[in-house]
């Protein structure tokens, strides 16, 4: 389904001084680079309250993170606004972003999670490991047809390598 | 989480909410269910250190941003100072060093309205045993949504000045050793002008709610999690607040003066580490009392308590009325954390209108060099306490040695006594609910810590539990 009117905010979190957990910036980096019509990148070291404000504007945010556990290279799906309220930190989880920018805004801005897998957080480095940069570059392929497109269905990750490889269609169903 | 082992009942709460990074705390219950011991674990990254040796000096004030997510402009700063006396600068040029205090005041300000609206008020406007599917920012926003929008929209006001000095959110590259790179556009300056009474009015607002709290409650409020303490923080000269810049001063729980306007470059003849095989994290202690009583607390209640004035007026006026409360002495109040932090929160704001104000901000003149000295200290008062940075660096320009002792770091030991404390006053002999522990997570929250740094991948945080008996003795041990 393309919405080529529709705005959309993509924030890359992490701290690209651990290892891996630069991803989320590593994909707004590639992504600000392509000056997509309608699409604002944003990055930062994690999640706080005030994006809900920035998120609140848009009709689409994507939350691109490092994950631990997500299938590999990346997984890509859509969030409610209610989700997750476990805050174990200052910093907030994309659902409840959501949910502050529908709340506090009345916005309503659709939300998605982009999950890079990644391999090594422990340690302090600002480099990605080999497999994450290969996941990476797959989260990218895809992210740029999705905003191309804007076509924002959730896909297996798996599915969208085989479309990533062949290029040129949007992201498939499955 | 309960489990029994060796008829000691053990009680972990992993990982504590709404404080940064990762912690845990281990309440050991003997038979009859009384609070033997309650201890803060703290999983601290102690790599960083060793992560800046061999890189160059002129790195560092950008490297260490990455200790953290939600200080990185506290580290900046501290990393800048040190540097500034590693390379000779005797004094900056008046733009630098309004730059630099802009920049800082739009941390302070927006780091205390986080934590404020979004950490802490969810226990004060709910109750600390409230649901905890309400008691949360999202209960706030659904509750009581324009002190929400309050908070975000302050915390999104200090960022932006964090951004227009640093010059970007992430990574910022402002504070440089001898100055700063950059000045304030009038264009830029007068988009703060434009929002600044408001978030003076939110501000006040703010301080009202906490003081109004602190004040009614007080009777449940004093002895929760509190106990006598020290205080330590940077003063200036003239024994004023000063977040940016200053000396050290160090008083007792009555207000006498431990030690007063020492020069923090010598701040090892005056502070020592303590390691303990328990915790990842050392324990502070000043030398001349020693570890058993020279402990301390950092923070807005410790710079408040210590400091002989503030020079704004609003904040100044909030400052005697607090201290009029015990009567001029120190209050060792752990939940009247709050107040002091709305304290500095509308001073912040108001030195934001001072230096917003001052045509220094619009100056050319950025940067000074001195004669090279290879070694030096940085201090700054980040929002949760003093933050030390200490480098040597050798003749090519390298790092060799870093040493950092973090805001959360200084008040390691107190906030163990307040979990503790609160542990035993609440926990002991009755059935342990969640809104009972959170009484716990409650008195953590007081010191607003930031217990390790920012790796938050999704669906993991790395963790070791550690169960230890009241003798000591490791009993387990695990990670995941």
């Amino acid at each position: 389904m393309g919405e080529s009117a529709c705005t959309v905010l993509v924030i890359g979190y992490g701290n690209p001084g651990r290892l891996d957990d630069g991803l989320g910036p590593a994909l707004a980096e590639a992504v600000a680079k392509l000056g997509i019509d309608g699409v604002t990148v944003d990055s930062d070291y994690q999640l706080t309250v005030e994006d809900a404000a920035e998120v609140a504007k848009r009709d689409v945010a994507i939350f691109a993170d490092a994950s631990v556990n997500d299938p590999e290279p990346f997984s890509f799906r859509e969030i409610e606004p209610t989700g997750s309220l476990s805050f174990t930190t200052h910093d907030v989880e994309p659902a409840a972003v959501l949910a502050l920018a529908h709340k506090l805004f009345a916005a309503k801005t659709r939300g998605y999670i982009l999950a890079i897998r990644g391999y090594e957080f422990n340690e302090f480095g600002e480099h990605l490991s080999p497999k994450a940069m290969g996941n990476l570059d797959e989260a990218t392929r895809f992210l740029t047809l999705a905003l191309t497109h804007r076509d924002f269905t959730p896909v297996r990750a798996e599915v969208q390598n085989k479309d990533a490889a062949n290029d040129t269609t949007p992201p498939s169903t499955d | 989480m309960v489990t029994t082992t060796n008829n000691m009942n053990r009680v972990v709460i992993e990982p504590v909410t709404r404080v940064e990074g990762h912690g845990k705390v281990t309440i050991l219950l003997d038979e009859q269910k009384q609070v033997q011991q309650a201890r803060l674990h703290i999983v601290e990254f102690r790599g960083f250190e060793r992560f800046i040796q061999g890189r160059p000096y002129w790195e560092v004030p950008v490297l260490v941003q990455r200790l953290c997510g939600i200080c990185p402009v506290s580290h900046h700063l501290a990393a800048a100072k040190a540097m500034d006396y590693v390379t000779g600068t005797e004094k900056l040029t008046p733009t630098a060093e309004k730059m630099r205090r802009l920049m800082h005041y739009g941390q302070m300000f927006q780091s205390h309205a986080l934590h404020f609206f979004h950490l802490v008020s969810p226990d004060l406007l709910f109750g600390f045993d409230a649901d905890p599917a309400i008691r949360n920012v999202i209960g706030v926003a659904a509750k009581f949504p324009d002190l929400a929008v309050q908070g975000v929209m302050m915390r999104k006001y200090g960022q932006e000045v964090i951004k227009a000095t640093a010059g970007k959110k992430i990574h910022g590259t402002g504070a440089i050793p001898g100055g700063i790179n950059k000045n304030l556009s009038i264009e830029e300056r007068d988009s703060f002008l434009k929002d600044l009474d408001q978030m003076i009015e939110w501000s006040r607002s703010a301080l009202k709610i906490a003081k109004d709290y602190t004040v009614e409650h007080l009777e449940k409020l004093a002895p929760f999690g509190s106990f006598d303490s020290n205080h330590l923080c940077l003063i200036r000269e003239d024994g004023a607040m000063d977040l940016y810049h200053g000396n050290l001063r160090a008083i007792d729980a009555e207000g006498n003066k431990i030690f007063d306007q020492v020069n923090y470059q010598k701040y090892l003849d005056y502070i020592v580490e303590e390691v303990r095989n328990w915790s990842y994290m050392k324990f502070p202690f000043i030398k001349s009392i020693g570890a058993e009583d020279g402990w301390y607390r950092v923070g807005p209640l410790a710079r408040v308590n210590a400091c002989d004035s503030i020079d704004t007026p609003e904040a100044e006026a909030a400052r005697k009325e607090f201290m009029d409360v015990t009567k001029g002495k120190p209050n060792n109040v752990t939940m009247a954390y709050h107040w002091t932090r709305m304290i500095e929160l509308l001073h912040s704001i108001e030195k934001i209108k001072d230096l917003l104000n001052d045509s220094d901000l619009q100056g050319t003149d950025l940067v000074v060099k001195g004669e090279w000295r290879g070694e030096g200290v940085g201090l700054i008062e980040a929002p949760r306490g003093t933050l030390f940075h200490h480098y040597q660096v050798n003749k090519d320009d390298q790092v060799t040695m870093a040493n950092l002792i973090v805001s959360t770091t200084h008040n390691n030991e107190p906030m163990n006594r307040a979990v503790e404390k609160v542990a035993k006053d609440h926990l002991s002999g009755v059935e342990i609910t969640e809104g009972l522990l959170n009484h716990v997570e409650v008195a953590i929250r007081a010191y607003d810590p930031c217990l390790s740094c920012a790796t938050h991948a999704m669906g993991k945080m790395p963790l070791t539990v550690k169960l230890v008996d009241h003798e000591g003795n490791l009993l387990d041990e695990k990670s995941k």
